[in-house]
């Protein structure tokens, strides 16, 4: 088994001119998709993020911390928030980000976490 | 059969794809059965021309790269045990027939293949393991730097085990999507030899061997699939063409092409498949070409072509894939049935400016109609957008010939 990160991107400008009255539906589809995750025996963590504009950087990797307010990446799409699954291979997470990305309605990057859980050795 | 080095290659690269097929699923790594492979050449070199070539040198290949893998196996445990475990695109599946497949290459194809890789690094990664092909041979038929070529399959390779592509044929649900993509990549490598870019031989006859060689393979190992038996009959039935289609270094149009020249046994073999595929009368986009080449290699001289039945396949692919490019090869039937004008007046709504063929069509076009002017800016603007050797020689005579 592999856990993958399945994170969504998208524009906030873009995503804050969908109307309100249509919140409630990717709301359910989203909350729909999540239930599956669990029910399939893949969820392993997920998470919905506050806008970039919340976003703080700390840079302690010289001599004295840094700390900065806005998102690292001046970018216009930023992540909205993420899945974390653990499936058999790239075949079955890339089905997964296919309904992920249909329930939240954006663009679903799909990456593939280091190594494996680690198992004793017999 | 010849055991000195060059029989020997031969051998290796015929070997190759079951080769490396056999032993990924075996020990899971592509690299593991790379090096293995090609362990097992560097002995087949150093034995054969001594001892001879053994009697199924397959399974003497087989026998000895995994070998070689075991022993490196053992050497990586030694040095590391955490190693063997990291191992990935592991198919805990044994060795048994995958429904009608039972042959390991259809999985390295589909791995290949798969949607999640580059389509560039597709064509690479499938010429090097399946078609056995070395990354400087490849790297010279696509045009770039051996080193550009390298790094590209590595880093194919590398994501296929990091983010565990599978090595297997894909479940039902999904299939017919990736056999479209795996005949895709086919028909790219065969395109490439048949109309090369780039300054060098406008044809490379090892790649259309090399596409040919993968459609059959295919269609062995998926032999109820309509759309792959399409692709093996048109690719059959264009390299039948091959030899008539360039004299002199110059391109031949197809009404002009000797059709002496053609060769009969591909021919015969295409419109056997062509065949085969109507009687089961589910038409996709490979059938249907394939269909149109049986209908001109069907014909005995230019002038008898069945234009009609041309424009309806067309017409045909146009509901299934109304692109802007089938609408031009129409076109072209279009000009023979109701004249140039009236397939003019199509050519030129098609929003293709930039394309060679659009703009060489036009130029014909306009010099059937007499326009000359209009000819030739249509011959200057194929000519500057195409990369194909014989063809710019075609295009450059037959502006020369304006009055």
């Amino acid at each position: 088994m592999a856990q993958y990160l399945m994170s969504v991107h998208g524009n906030e400008e873009e995503y804050a001119k969908v109307p309100e009255d249509q919140w409630p539906e990717m709301f359910a589809a989203v909350e729909a998709f999540n239930q599956q995750l669990q029910s399939d025996g893949v969820w392993v963590f997920a998470g919905g993020l506050q806008g970039a504009e919340t976003a703080t950087v700390v840079d302690a990797s010289g001599d004295a911390p840094v700390i900065t307010d806005g998102p690292y990446l001046e970018t216009k799409e930023h992540i909205g928030g993420f899945w974390v699954i653990e499936v058999p291979d790239l075949d079955a997470a890339l089905r997964y980000a296919t309904a992920g990305s249909q329930a939240c309605q954006g663009k679903v990057e799909v990456r593939p976490f280091q190594g494996e859980p680690e198992t004793p050795e017999a | 059969m010849s055991s000195g080095a060059a029989g020997v290659e031969r051998v290796f690269r015929e070997e190759y794809g079951r080769l490396i097929a056999s032993l990924t699923r075996r020990f899971g790594d592509l690299d593991i059965a790379e090096d293995a492979a090609g362990e097992a050449l560097v002995v087949a070199l150093e034995r054969w021309p001594v001892d001879g070539v053994p009697p199924n040198p397959g399974a003497w290949l087989m026998t000895t790269a995994g070998n070689r893998a075991i022993d490196r196996l053992r050497r990586d445990k030694l040095r590391d045990p955490k190693h063997q475990a990291a191992a990935m695109i592991h198919d805990p599946t044994p060795h048994e027939p995958t429904g009608v497949v039972a042959d390991d290459r259809l999985r390295l194809l589909f791995t290949c293949c798969h949607p999640a890789l580059a389509p560039e690094a597709r064509i690479a990664l499938t010429l090097r393991m399946l078609g056995g092909l070395t990354v400087a041979e490849i790297a010279a038929a696509f045009l770039v730097q051996e080193t550009t070529m390298g790094q590209r399959i590595t880093r194919a390779k590398a994501k296929i085990k990091g983010a565990r592509i599978p090595y297997r044929v894909p479940e039902a649900d999904d299939l017919p999507e990736r056999v479209g993509a795996v005949l895709a990549v086919v028909m790219l490598i065969f395109n490439e030899g048949y109309l090369a870019s780039g300054d060098g031989e406008p044809v490379r006859a090892e790649l259309t061997a090399e596409a040919i060689r993968l459609a059959r393979l295919l269609h062995a190992l998926l032999p109820g699939d309509l759309e792959t038996t399409g692709l093996l009959a048109l690719l059959l039935l264009t390299e039948s063409r091959r030899l008539a289609r360039v004299r002199g270094g110059e391109l031949v149009p197809l009404d002009e092409q000797d059709r002496g020249g053609w060769d009969r046994a591909l021919i015969a073999e295409g419109h056997a498949l062509v065949r085969a595929c109507l009687a089961a009368d589910r038409p996709g986009r490979y059938q249907i070409l394939a269909a149109v080449n049986a209908v001109h290699t069907d014909a005995p001289t230019a002038a008898a072509t069945d234009w009609s039945q041309v424009a309806a396949l067309y017409d045909q692919l146009t509901r299934l894939d109304p692109s802007p490019i089938v609408a031009l090869n129409r076109a072209v039937a279009v000009a023979e049935l109701d004249g140039p004008e009236v397939a003019l007046a199509i050519v030129e709504r098609l929003p293709l400016d930039g394309y060679h063929a659009w703009h060489a069509t036009r130029a014909d076009l306009l010099r059937r109609l007499g326009r000359s002017a209009d000819a030739r800016a249509q011959y200057d603007a194929a000519l500057a957008c195409c990369d194909n050797t014989a063809e710019a020689s075609y295009l450059r005579r037959k502006r020369g010939e304006l009055v």
